[in-house]
């Protein structure tokens, strides 16, 4: 930790609610046993954070037992145990629920187990290889106690009932979201969460974390926007006092803003701008001497042809990927322009293709063209990355050597005319033939 | 060579495809929202569900019949990256 990182840890430590060996009532019976992770700078290879992270995880007390939920990441153990024991007794814990099994959450798993052998885990019903995968059982090992659960799925404590909600997808395949129905509280799993350290931990105490809050949906779960909007109809019914996600701030002040800005931010925008008869194209070109820049635009006129299609031209070299991977979000087909350099597309082309990881491109059409001098491999790596990204590449994509003729043009022309023609007809309902898919 | 149509409900695409392509080959050209791991039908990540048409496909080997039941797959449930299509069918993620 650098000295500015102790001193900022020393004070937001003075305001903190979280005290280090005591758990943190939510709910009479209900508390954060969590752990603060506050040098984190990087989450995941992919996330920044600019104050740490929280691994929460939860302990529900019931007539008949405790629970708990979710875990937290390896190294945290000790503060994790130690908060548990501050309200009860391993020999208490029944049942232990896993609503995501990535290793942030199940870092203390292995050791928890062993401290609580009356325990039974909990888990969706996609994540039972992933949990063999995580403990690694061994055969002479005593055999592993889960129940998988889905929708509608509950487990009583007694007073108190733990209800299952199938939420696949958010952002693995197994997550999952544990509801306790008589408190009201929601435990969400890394839905609603954010990477964000605040030892005052309630949304109402800690600092703006909205920035936060946005840039993990936009990284975590901005991929998977069905899967987002079918969750939300699950969640949207309950009667709500409490989001308790495993990650930043617990949500008890107006949860349900929380539940509105993640409908905003999985809305299609602009299906809504322009209605959703018209399909769009979006085109982006890069060139050195203008010759890809005028294949473009005649690519752009011979779309344009088509009715009910949208069109839309841009240098690359004008703009920040940023926006540029809003827009092809929600356009229907995307064509990019490249010239040959060395052998290979540009480097603006590659930064915009590895940025779209965090959109939904299955089903999106591609196509690929360029001008080159000597040997124009440009066009056919745009097009292989393009099928990697899951999308169709309909058109064989077009390359002419240096600078187009009128000839030359009008293939541009007709090129721009058969994309938007397989934006038409690839309407939902017809059949396609295997071959058509390259 | 005999055709089937296999028709992704989550997207609305049919494809006519030969007979004995394996759905990981159509599903992932296509954009279909079947999501893929090892690929070698031990993951149980690519599972489906077949709407219609659970016939017309490959019967699941043992593995696959093991791997479906470690992830309590319901009745018409199957790995993509296993079951060749051999007829007319309608599958979508499960």
């Amino acid at each position: 930790m650098t000295s500015l990182q102790t001193e900022t840890a020393t004070a937001t430590a003075a305001r903190a609610i979280a005290k280090p060996g005591e758990a943190v009532e939510i709910t009479p019976g209900v508390h954060w046993i969590g752990a603060l992770d506050p040098s984190l700078r990087t989450f995941d290879i992919i996330l920044r954070t600019a104050n740490g992270t929280t691994y929460n995880a939860y302990l529900v007390r019931g007539s008949d037992g405790v629970a708990v939920i979710d875990t937290v990441k390896a190294g945290f153990g000790d503060e994790f145990f130690a908060r548990i024991e501050s309200v009860a007794d391993y020999d208490e814990i029944r049942i232990i629920v896993l609503n995501h099994l990535e290793p942030d959450h199940t870092g203390a798993l292995p050791e928890l187990m062993r401290r609580a052998p009356n325990a039974k885990l909990y888990i969706s019903t996609r994540a039972t290889s992933m949990l063999k995968a995580l403990l690694k059982p061994k055969d002479e090992d005593r055999p592993l106690s889960f129940e998988t659960v889905g929708t509608g799925d509950e487990v009583s404590l007694g007073d108190r009932t733990l209800r299952f909600l199938h939420t696949p997808f958010l952002h693995w395949p197994d997550t999952q979201c544990t509801y306790l129905v008589e408190d009201g509280v929601l435990f969400s799993g890394d839905v609603f969460g954010c990477h964000f350290c605040d030892g005052r931990l309630f949304n109402d105490r800690s600092g703006d974390f909205r920035f936060a809050f946005d840039y993990y949906y936009a990284h975590i779960m901005r991929p998977f926007k069905t899967h987002v909007m079918n969750a939300l109809k699950l969640i949207e019914p309950l009667p709500l006092k409490t989001i308790a996600p495993t990650h930043g701030p617990i949500l008890r002040d107006r949860p349900r803003r929380y539940i509105k800005r993640y409908r905003e931010l999985s809305a299609s925008t602009f299906a809504d701008e322009i209605g959703n008869e018209e399909r769009s194209l979006i085109i982006f070109y890069m060139s050195s001497y203008g010759n890809t820049a005028r294949m473009a635009e005649a690519i752009c006129a011979g779309a344009e042809e088509q009715s009910g299609l949208r069109v839309s031209l841009y240098d690359l070299e004008g703009g920040e990927t940023q926006p540029f991977v809003d827009l092809i979000e929600s356009a229907d087909a995307l064509a990019l322009g490249s010239p040959t350099i060395n052998g290979d597309a540009v480097k603006p082309i590659w930064d915009l293709l590895s940025s779209l990881a965090v959109i939904d491109l299955k089903g999106k059409l591609g196509a690929s063209f360029g001008s080159y001098g000597w040997t124009g491999e440009a066009v056919r790596m745009i097009e292989d990355r393009m099928r990697g990204l899951k999308m169709r590449v309909p058109v064989a994509g077009l390359r002419i050597k240096l600078i187009p003729t009128d000839e030359e043009l009008e293939e541009c022309r007709a090129f721009g005319r058969a994309i938007a023609g397989a934006i038409a007809s690839g309407e939902k309902g017809r059949v396609i033939d295997f071959a058509e898919l390259g | 060579m005999a055709k089937a149509k296999i028709t992704f409900t989550d997207i609305d695409q049919t494809v006519n495809v030969p007979a004995g392509t394996r759905v990981i080959e159509v599903s992932e050209k296509i954009g279909a929202g079947i999501i893929y791991g090892c690929r070698e039908g031990d993951c149980g990540t690519c599972m489906m569900h077949v709407e219609e048409g659970w016939n017309n496909l490959t019967e699941p080997s043992v593995l696959e019949e093991k791997v479906l039941r470690e992830n309590m797959a319901s009745r018409h449930d199957r790995l993509a990256c296993q079951a060749q299509i051999l007829g007319d069918c309608r599958v979508k993620p499960a």
